[in-house]
């Protein structure tokens, strides 16, 4: 099992040739698209060389769900994440830091949850649950 | 200007590998401008022959019913400058296939050496929003795309005849 320092360096060299970035520019806070200007294909990009880097397997969804709302109103109300939305965000990514995301939970912030640290954290939680 | 940027296949493992030849011919019009008494084939037009041939492997592993396109390049080297008279072998294989898209490592060979290689990404349009903008038809894979193919079938089966047969 590796230690948290070697899965966050693993993540970063990822991100490196995932997304054509400098390993410099890589902080745990850094969201993939506005910090790191990754698009939507990168993602899979990232879920592929994750999978190889780690030998685990990432099902469709786990890791970044595309769709976790798809306008259910009792979810987002007005382009708000409702308290059963939040709930939802919990269950489907028990990995997320949700405190900062609580404070204004509008879905246009959803994306700044997607952090380096974000996938470090899920990668960790995937390797402590024998998924290796 | 035809966009088919591959020859032929000499080899289709499907759901794994691929290898096609691309002559580069002197009277393919770009070797006009590129570069005028210097005919090198442009590296954008090999990164497209080697992204047909990945292409048409990712899409016969799903019987060609995803519309597979090309979503980038992570990385792509050129050893060396290849030019009108060479022939070339665009290799392919799949790295990874799955619901939302396919990546393969690709590389050209000039005589048994390696002259370029890439890391191809494709994505699988999502068929209900591709139906949207496209209509129903796959607009991908037709035509040649698929004539190169069942070329490359027939002819495999033509291998099998009596020796001495016509044809060549």
């Amino acid at each position: 099992m590796p230690t948290q320092d070697e899965i966050y360096s693993k993540v970063s060299a990822t991100l490196v040739e995932a997304l054509n970035v400098d390993e410099e520019d890589i902080k745990p806070t850094s969201t993939l698209q506005g910090d790191l200007g990754a698009e939507s294909i990168d993602f899979l990009d990232i879920v592929f060389r994750l999978e190889r880097e780690f030998g685990i397997k990432i099902p469709r969804g786990e890791l970044f769900p595309e769709s976790i709302f798809q306008g259910d109103p009792e979810l987002v109300q007005d382009g708000r994440v409702t308290p059963k939305g939040l709930e939802e965000l919990r269950s489907k990514m028990p990995f997320a830091d949700l405190t900062k995301f609580e404070e204004n939970p509008e879905v246009g912030n959803l994306s700044n949850l997607f952090t380096v640290d974000l996938i470090a954290r899920y990668i960790q939680g995937k390797l402590e649950n024998g998924q290796n | 200007m035809r966009w088919i940027w591959i020859d032929r296949f000499v080899d289709f493992q499907s759901g794994k590998s691929a290898r096609a030849v691309k002559n580069l011919s002197l009277a393919e019009d770009h070797f006009g401008d590129h570069f005028p008494g210097y005919p090198v084939m442009p590296a954008a037009l090999i990164l497209e022959g080697l992204a047909q041939t990945g292409g048409i492997l990712v899409g016969e592993a799903n019987n060609f019913q995803e519309k597979v396109v090309l979503a980038k390049i992570p990385r792509a080297v050129f050893h060396r400058e290849m030019v009108a008279g060479e022939q070339l072998i665009y290799e392919a294989e799949i790295l990874n296939l799955r619901q939302e898209g396919a990546s393969v490592q690709a590389r050209v060979l000039v005589g048994g050496q390696v002259t370029a290689e890439a890391e191809i990404f494709f994505a699988h349009l999502d068929q209900a929003r591709s139906k949207q903008i496209f209509g129903d038809g796959n607009f991908v894979f037709r035509g040649e795309m698929k004539y190169l193919l069942e070329r490359m079938t027939g002819s495999k089966d033509r291998t099998g005849g009596p020796a001495g047969t016509a044809g060549g």
